[in-house]
């Protein structure tokens, strides 16, 4: 059984601004929400909100029938949170920070890490030290992880930032691919993506 | 089709590889606060006085002050690194439980810092004119108080690393909870230096370090979940 998310009176309050509120949306399995607003309408803090990772919030957040909170555990063995950070550690080497985010969160063979690297084009740079590595390769280390992941919920921050023309194309692939298999993506981005079925939510909407 | 979980086992194995990997690659914070611990024991006579029977009294409170001093010192990377790489936040929501990670995290770091200043301490003690029969009790003083301080330490480490300069805010909150295991610490050697038995002043300080390794995790988790959600 698949499981929606559905944000109910969502309001959020940083600094004495309004984000937004009374935001309702609902994410089912299978689409694909992109998350659109200038620099500073809370983008982000959506995306951390619905990963858990604010809590300065009223309002309802639902995975299922249930309240997110009182399940956080299963909640989070469903959701893969991408965040501006990439999470990369600059002393490990690209498989040695591949094999850590894996392991703590699924279980995945050496092989399919392998595999994973190859699609983000990192295949030969396994055992480079990620200080040695540019902007966008320590990006796609992070993406490496989508290729892998078993999540149902994929909350992506800034996704394509520092990724080339080519790797954008692939990841519109990938997200249109995930989608068809029932995986619910929501993501910010400043491009424009070429999506099937993409929904936007504009966070303009819901400034009063 | 639910995601397969990951078990305990595959995830704390890498956790404890990649905390072990990164210290190793970064050799000079893990000298840093032994050399502080040797500095200032060492120089403690220089200034003071060479006086061995003034250094027999003092050795234990020296030592004691020097590796609280030093612990405390190298607390402030403990979740510094892993907040800044945005690898803090990844931990925060993985499915295993936060309160073993932590553990496991402080259990490490105190491998790393204060194992080897445990290892150290005999040399020291010598050098401070402490009698040889009393050093085995400074050892188990240290063995039982120095992880009391790494997991007290983590809790203030835990709490500012949001902050950019945290460092003079963690001695602020923790260095009071730290005194009384400084107090204990350095009283059971005086104790052991006057023929007073020690067996229970050790257990206080095993209480002590029983207590603080089921609550601290706690206060670090939370703090941690705070600390990210800023």
């Amino acid at each position: 059984m698949s499981a929606d998310l559905i944000a109910k009176r969502l309001t959020c309050e940083r600094d004495d601004r309004l984000l937004f509120s009374n935001l309702d949306f609902v994410l089912r399995a299978g689409d694909v929400v992109q998350v659109v607003g200038p620099n500073g309408a809370g983008k982000t803090t959506l995306l951390r909100i619905i990963a858990g990772l604010y809590q300065n919030f009223d309002g309802q957040l639902l995975w299922g029938a249930d309240d997110v909170a009182n399940q956080r555990d299963s909640f989070n063995h469903e959701l893969l949170f991408l965040g501006h950070k990439s999470a990369i550690n600059p002393l490990l080497t690209v498989q040695e920070n591949l094999n850590f985010l894996c392991a703590m969160h699924e279980d995945h063979t050496r092989q399919a890490q392998t595999d994973a690297l190859e699609q983000v084009g990192l295949r030969g740079y396994e055992d480079i030290y990620c200080q040695n590595l540019s902007a966008g390769q320590l990006r796609r280390v992070a993406l490496a992880r989508l290729y892998l992941s078993n999540a149902k919920l994929w909350v992506l921050d800034e996704i394509f930032t520092a990724i080339d023309l080519a790797g954008v194309a692939q990841l519109e692939q990938l997200l249109e691919n995930k989608a068809k298999a029932g995986v619910a993506v929501i993501f910010t981005t400043h491009h424009k993506p070429s999506l099937d079925g993409l929904r936007h939510l504009n966070l303009e909407d819901f400034r009063v | 089709m639910s995601s397969p979980a990951v078990s305990l086992r595959t995830s704390f194995g890498a956790l404890i590889s990649r905390e072990l990997q990164c210290a190793l690659r970064k050799r000079q914070d893990l000298a840093n606060p032994l050399v502080f611990f040797v500095l200032v024991v060492v120089l403690f006579p220089l200034g003071v006085s060479p006086e061995p029977s003034f250094l027999e009294t003092a050795s234990s409170g020296v030592v004691w002050v020097a590796a609280l001093l030093s612990t405390m010192l190298s607390l402030d990377r403990l979740f510094r690194d892993d907040y800044e790489h945005g690898t803090l936040e990844q931990l925060v929501i993985s499915p295993q439980p936060l309160y073993l990670i932590v553990l496991v995290k402080i259990a490490l770091h105190w491998c790393l810092t204060g194992l080897p200043l445990l290892l150290l301490s005999p040399v020291l003690a010598v050098m401070m004119h402490l009698p040889a029969e009393h050093i085995p009790v400074l050892m188990l003083t240290l063995l039982l108080g120095t992880p009391t301080l790494s997991l007290i330490g983590g809790i203030g480490a835990a709490l500012t690393v949001s902050l950019r300069s945290g460092g003079v805010l963690v001695s602020l909150i923790i260095l009071p909870l730290t005194i009384p295991v400084l107090i204990f610490g350095t009283g059971t050697i005086l104790a052991s230096i006057d023929g007073i038995p020690v067996a229970g002043y050790l257990a206080t300080m095993g209480a002590f370090l029983m207590l603080a390794i089921t609550l601290s995790p706690f206060a670090c988790a939370a703090a941690l979940k705070m600390s990210v959600s800023s």
